[in-house]
């Protein structure tokens, strides 16, 4: 049996879907974007141009969620397929866009550059139970219309897991889809098989920037799948309450799926997004506390009800350092989110309100995703009736230390994590250096960097997306990329 | 791969009965015994600690490595000439008097088995002169202690004493272990060795009695 988590009652949830829908159908969502407005108004939708206002109809709604597929799969840049986000299945991956970059030795954050970015290229490359890389860090040392697709453009170049991304303007679009099809050889084949996903948020409370909703469209165009990234904040720019909070993000979720389906029908999409309360004693905005978790997981469950696999910002921390609060709030989170079976899981590495990440995060939550990838195989038998067989060897040797039974399900039964978790007894921690969390997180780093394996991407499609970021960064009068960038 | 490499790699399945075929047939082509020993089972041993220590493999392995070790040991040894056969030794354990915990000590005694020493094995609650007496009853160049009291640590302070006063320090070595036990306490009471898990307490007895492989 599956072990598994929920948090809405059927009525619950389709109470809450019911006035989300309602919603949409009354006061609708600002939509600043007139090709937007025009496409949905084309549809049936009634637009109010001068108001930059859409209101949608059960109809529009309806005809999206039949066409939104309820499966799909993503693969890596060689085109092996690496994720099947359907049902119950989770994936991990690091939580994207960062800011900041926690330094280990001076234990403070700093803006990353190329380096780091490589860096955490090579170490996500290795990471076993992460099976995606996102764009997790905004390199400092580019010009900052570049920003955005420069990550895409090293995270294709250096390691060859599926990218979790996103655009930050609209221009970008063209670059980062073109990255993607060097990679695949052809609309089609990137079509057929997906290579990124691309996050587009709306704005709380139901609105949507020409940016974003742009996005939505162009994405929808290419086959690139997308995940919708409501952020409602609970008693602040959404209600107080959980159901009221979550009513707000079905109706700016739902939103979304509208218009990429409209666009596209058949549209690959995630149901996803990164709520958060409120709390007003720091007016911020914390991804670690619980009721955070709880809306996540109760999305997740609308998300599924509505046919449609899903993601979340969960399993991360607002800790300015990997200290405890980093590994409860990110354990809590990943088990919940495991749990609850969200397709994609967005958090490993993340810190500080998804503005900071660390490598050293990074192997620690490998382990985290690890021991929640246990949890779901539950609990089962293996070969353990009858019982009796088993317990006369044990009482006639005295141990089953090398019973066949132990050596055919010591491996399958029990997680083994790696060295970043302590399991030494005290003598031999103080032996081996009585090294602290942090430290041992970052020999593990240094040793992934050590052992990295370039990416098999063939050496001509590498140069090509040499040649066209190079030509995208001219366009903005940057005549050479920072060095280093290369395997 | 020529049969000494075949037998490292069996002996490092754990494959005792193929272990035992292959040495088998490299007498029967004449190979020597020393060079079977130390180039094919040997050979894998060393593979084997090293997998273990770098936690490649788990004790289980470990076991059953050894166990295919000795049962290919078991044919040479009649071919062997008697200082080339390894011998490891023979340890006399217990948990002390006035402490029944003896799993660590249990651990302890299956590990040096699999190592290939002979253990004597006093059980639990024994005391200062029972372990003297069995160790030279049986001739053993070890006692080891284990106790997770720090109520009974003292016994073992006892024993090291008593060792020393019936003028056997040097010939029957004394290593300790147990939760409450530090390596400190073990240098405080002059014991001979100290050990916080079964696999390295292996190691410090190898140690104490300078075998240096197997």
């Amino acid at each position: 049996m599956r072990p598994s988590v929920k948090f809405l009652s059927d009525e619950l949830l389709q109470k809450i879907v019911a006035e989300a829908k309602e919603l949409l159908c009354t006061v609708g969502v600002e939509l600043n974007n007139l090709k937007a407005l025009k496409l949905l108004s084309d549809h049936g939708a009634k637009a109010e141009k001068e108001k930059s206002r859409v209101i949608f109809t059960p109809d529009l709604i309806e005809t999206a969620l039949r066409t939104a597929p309820r499966s799909f799969k993503l693969f890596d840049v060689l085109g092996n397929e690496t994720h099947h986000f359907e049902g119950m299945a989770v994936y991990f991956t690091p939580g994207s866009a960062a800011l900041y970059i926690l330094d280990h030795q001076s234990k403070e954050i700093r803006h990353p550059v190329t380096d780091d970015y490589i860096n955490y290229a090579k170490v996500i490359s290795q990471l076993k139970y992460i099976a995606s890389q996102s764009t997790a860090l905004i390199p400092a040392d580019v010009h900052e219309k570049i920003s955005d697709s420069y990550r895409l453009y090293l995270s294709l170049l250096f390691c060859e897991k599926p990218v979790v991304t996103g655009t930050f303007t609209i221009e970008s679009f063209e670059i980062m889809k073109n990255f993607q099809l060097a990679v695949r050889g052809s609309e089609e084949a990137l079509r057929t098989k997906p290579l990124t996903i691309f996050s587009c948020c709306p704005t709380s409370p139901l609105k949507w920037s020409e940016v974003t909703s742009q996005n939505v469209m162009d994405c929808a165009r290419y086959g690139i799948p997308v995940e919708f990234i409501a952020m409602p904040l609970s008693g602040f720019l959404a209600p107080v309450t959980l159901v009221g909070t979550l009513i707000q993000h079905t109706a700016e979720t739902l939103s979304g799926i509208v218009l990429s389906q409209i666009t596209r029908p058949g549209t690959p999409m995630l149901y996803g997004g990164s709520p958060a309360i409120f709390d007003i004693r720091y007016e911020t905005t914390p991804m670690g506390a619980i009721e955070t978790m709880m809306i996540d997981c109760a999305y997740n469950e609308i998300g599924k009800y509505l046919g449609l696999p899903t993601q979340a910002y969960i399993s991360l921390s607002d800790a300015k350092r990997l200290d405890a609060q980093a590994g409860v709030e990110t354990g809590i989170g990943a088990v919940l989110a495991a749990l609850s079976g969200i397709n994609n899981v967005s958090g490993p590495g993340m810190l500080d309100f998804e503005s900071c990440q660390s490598l050293e995060k990074l192997v620690l939550d490998n382990e985290v995703c690890g021991m929640s990838y246990r949890l779901l195989q539950g609990i089962e038998p293996k070969d353990d009736f009858p019982a009796l067989p088993l317990f006369q060897e044990l009482l006639q040797e005295q141990h089953l230390l090398i019973s066949r039974h132990t050596r055919r399900y010591l491996k399958e039964e029990i997680f083994f994590p790696g060295e970043v978790i302590d399991r030494a007894n005290r003598a031999r921690w103080k032996e081996q250096g009585a090294l602290e969390l942090e430290q041992r997180a970052h020999d593990q780093v240094q040793q992934l960097i050590r052992t990295y394996q370039p990416s098999r991407l063939p050496d001509e499609i590498k140069k090509e997306l040499r040649k066209l970021m190079k030509t995208e960064a001219r366009r903005y009068g940057q005549e050479k990329l920072p060095e280093g960038n290369r395997d | 791969m020529n049969m000494l490499m075949k037998i490292s790699d069996y002996l490092c399945q754990g494959d005792d009965e193929k272990v035992v075929q292959l040495v088998n047939q490299a007498i029967a082509e004449n190979i020597s015994a020393r060079d079977i020993l130390e180039q094919g089972l040997l050979v894998g041993m060393g593979i084997i600690s090293e997998r273990f220590k770098n936690h490649e493999i788990f004790l289980p392995d470990v076991l059953l490595a050894s166990k295919a070790m000795h049962a290919g040991l078991e044919k040479l040894k009649p071919l062997l000439i008697e200082t080339d056969v390894p011998s490891l030794g023979k340890v006399v354990i217990g948990t002390v008097q006035g402490d029944l915990h003896d799993i660590g000590k249990n651990l302890v005694g299956i590990m040096l088995k699999g190592a290939g020493f002979e253990v004597i094995d006093l059980g639990k609650g024994v005391a200062p002169e029972k372990f003297l007496e069995a160790a030279q009853a049986e001739q053993a160049q070890i006692i080891g202690m284990s106790a997770l009291l720090t109520t009974t640590m003292p016994v073992m302070k006892n024993v090291v004493a008593l060792v020393k006063e019936r003028g056997f320090q040097g010939k029957i070595k004394t290593i300790i272990g147990g939760a409450p036990v530090t390596e400190d306490y073990a240098r405080q009471i002059g014991a001979d060795g100290y050990a916080y898990d079964a696999a390295r307490a292996v190691e410090k007895v190898k140690e104490l009695l300078g075998v240096i492989k197997v």
